[in-house]
């Protein structure tokens, strides 16, 4: 049991996501636009590349590097069995990001967010609740732009987040951004199939090595 | 859980109020089943019965005469009845043994209802998916057009008894907004036992009022009678016959000799005159209690009654619109304890 948990960690990327998208892959999902400069928040001033025609771009190098990490990243959690919770509130992407959740075994919540859900959750569902090990934003802001009140709450509750960010967000709660277009149903849809992926790919790794360890 | 240092123990007395209603394992339910049928068996052999055939009818009747309970309230009698009568239907513990939900809508908190609107959202989709569909194929939409006056949608109360949560009334009407753009789609016959779920027949209510036919007596004369109408204490019941010369007679009394005032004897001509059959029929009543007025305004009921039969529908329809056929439901008022009357107060004094 122990060997199971410690050997993904030896290695630098024991689930191979680097195969799983390449820069032109980020270019033609959009991933690259940003919005436009009056938008721009100031903290999201690393990650961009330049501004054409008052409009944003964002570094698809620095993109590729956050997004490696964040997909290692959730493909461990995965693999040790943690609770994944999909967040996004933009309307568009509600249905698409449930049946990514759902396809993926995982849960997902694209609803109005109620005050105590993560920091009241013993009140709210009952004594034993498990909280999510791993919060995904598929959009880090809410409907009135304002940044979700889930990452500071997964930051108060120690809970890792992921999280892609766009020029009008506030990257500094999350632990793994990912600065990226969360606007354009393209690079939405890339993001939750990379997800979906991953996580899948991080399951079967998991059910191979304990079948593996049990002939043993 | 935290430790809790440098607290009272108020604080550390358990708050029995936030922890809600008690909520039961599926185990614990189990359990309980298995103990009511094996009681149900050693019931029936106390009393001497098969305990195969022994019905919930039988288990009542056991443990009335077994525990003879004067309490007026029935809910607080002994009672022996199926685990899934008593414990109330609710949700069960959400997650398995090693923490994770079932449900992958379980962190929203309103699990069922967001399924739900899920699922329609997602039946919305595929709808529109198959009429583009039908349009690259240039083929017609089918537009029949679904009867919408028979049907409506659930009530509040019953969405909440079929999700097992609370709805709030936004969340009602936002699933009956996505629920009424399904249906206004032209190819929204793909889902029709999706949308089934959702609406309930309303039953057309129309109340009939049965037309009695026309008696005939030994000479021939159409008759036919008005019963049971009352006005204020006064009940009256009239037989009105056909071939007549516009002849009334009241318990025997003639009406110029029983109401001596107009207004009286005007009231009991009003449903002839209205249907201008003022000569042609005779009428007998008789009316018991109630004062001058009461009585005539109970005849001229008990007449339009009676002239229903010999009356084609539409004017039965203008003699209800004139308000002929119906009751007058003014009655006296009681008078009540710190006033003189139903409504006048004492007189105000300023000392």
């Amino acid at each position: 049991d122990d060997k199971l948990l410690t050997e993904p960690l030896s290695h630098p990327d024991f689930f191979n996501v680097k195969e799983l998208f390449t820069l032109k892959d980020l270019f033609d999902a959009r991933v690259h636009l940003g919005h436009k400069k009056g938008c721009r928040h100031r903290f999201m001033e690393p990650y961009i590349f330049g501004c054409r025609l008052d409009q944003d771009i964002i570094d698809l190098d620095q993109t590729m590097q956050h997004l490696q990490l964040a997909l290692n990243f959730t493909a461990h959690v995965a693999y040790r069995g943690g609770i994944i919770l999909f967040v996004s509130r933009k309307r568009q992407f509600c249905h698409l990001v449930e049946s990514t959740a759902r396809a993926c075994g995982e849960y997902a919540h694209t609803r109005f967010w109620q005050g105590g859900l993560l920091t009241n959750a013993h009140v709210q569902f009952g004594p034993g609740v498990r909280l999510p090990d791993l919060l995904v934003f598929l959009s880090t802001l809410n409907n009135v732009f304002e940044p979700h009140v889930a990452i500071r709450d997964a930051a108060k509750m120690n809970i890792p987040t992921v999280g892609v960010v766009d020029t009008n967000c506030n990257p500094c709660l999350i632990t793994y951004p990912v600065p990226g277009n969360d606007d354009s149903p393209a690079a939405v849809e890339l993001y939750c199939k990379l997800f979906r992926m991953t996580i899948i790919r991080a399951k079967d790794k998991r059910r191979q090595s304990e079948a593996v360890e049990e002939l043993r | 859980t935290l430790r809790l240092i440098c607290t009272t123990t108020a604080v550390q007395r358990k708050n029995v109020g936030a922890s809600g209603p008690e909520k039961y394992t599926e185990a614990f339910i189990k359990k309980q089943i298995e103990e009511f049928n094996l009681g149900k068996r050693h019931l029936a052999n106390m009393m001497g019965e098969d305990p195969e055939t022994f019905t919930q009818e039988d288990i009542d009747r056991a443990i009335a005469y077994l525990f003879p309970s004067g309490l007026f309230d029935k809910q607080a009698r002994p009672l022996m009845k199926h685990p899934t009568e008593v414990f109330p239907e609710q949700r069960k513990i959400q997650w398995g043994e090693d923490g994770r939900p079932f449900h992958f809508l379980f962190y929203t908190g309103k699990q069922s209802y967001y399924s739900l609107m899920h699922e329609t959202y997602e039946k919305l989709l595929n709808v529109q998916k198959h009429q583009d569909q039908l349009i690259a194929q240039d083929l017609p939409l089918q537009k029949e057009k679904r009867n919408l006056a028979g049907s409506r949608w659930l009530t509040k109360i019953e969405l909440e008894e079929m999700l097992l949560e609370k709805v709030s009334d936004d969340d009602y009407s936002r699933f009956i907004q996505l629920l009424q753009k399904l249906v206004a789609l032209p190819c929204a016959d793909i889902e029709e036992n999706y949308i089934r779920k959702f609406s309930k027949e309303v039953p057309v209510q129309l109340q009939k009022v049965v037309i009695e036919p026309l008696q005939y007596d030994e000479r021939g004369v159409a008759f036919s009678t008005g019963e049971g109408s009352k006005r204020k204490t006064a009940s009256a019941t009239a037989v009105v016959y056909d071939n007549g010369t516009g002849k009334i007679t009241v318990n025997g009394i003639d009406i110029l000799h029983y109401f001596p005032v107009l207004q009286d004897r005007e009231q009991l001509l009003f449903p002839f005159q209205f249907l201008g059959r003022t000569g042609k029929h005779d009428m007998v009543c008789t009316v018991s209690g109630g004062g001058r007025s009461a009585q005539a305004g109970a005849i001229r009921l008990a007449s339009a009654k009676a002239l229903r039969s010999f009356v084609t529908e539409k004017e039965v329809e203008f003699m209800r619109q004139a308000g002929l056929l119906t009751v007058d439901p003014r009655v006296k008022e009681r008078k009540k304890p710190g006033q003189e009357g139903p409504r006048r107060k004492f007189t105000w004094k300023k000392r």
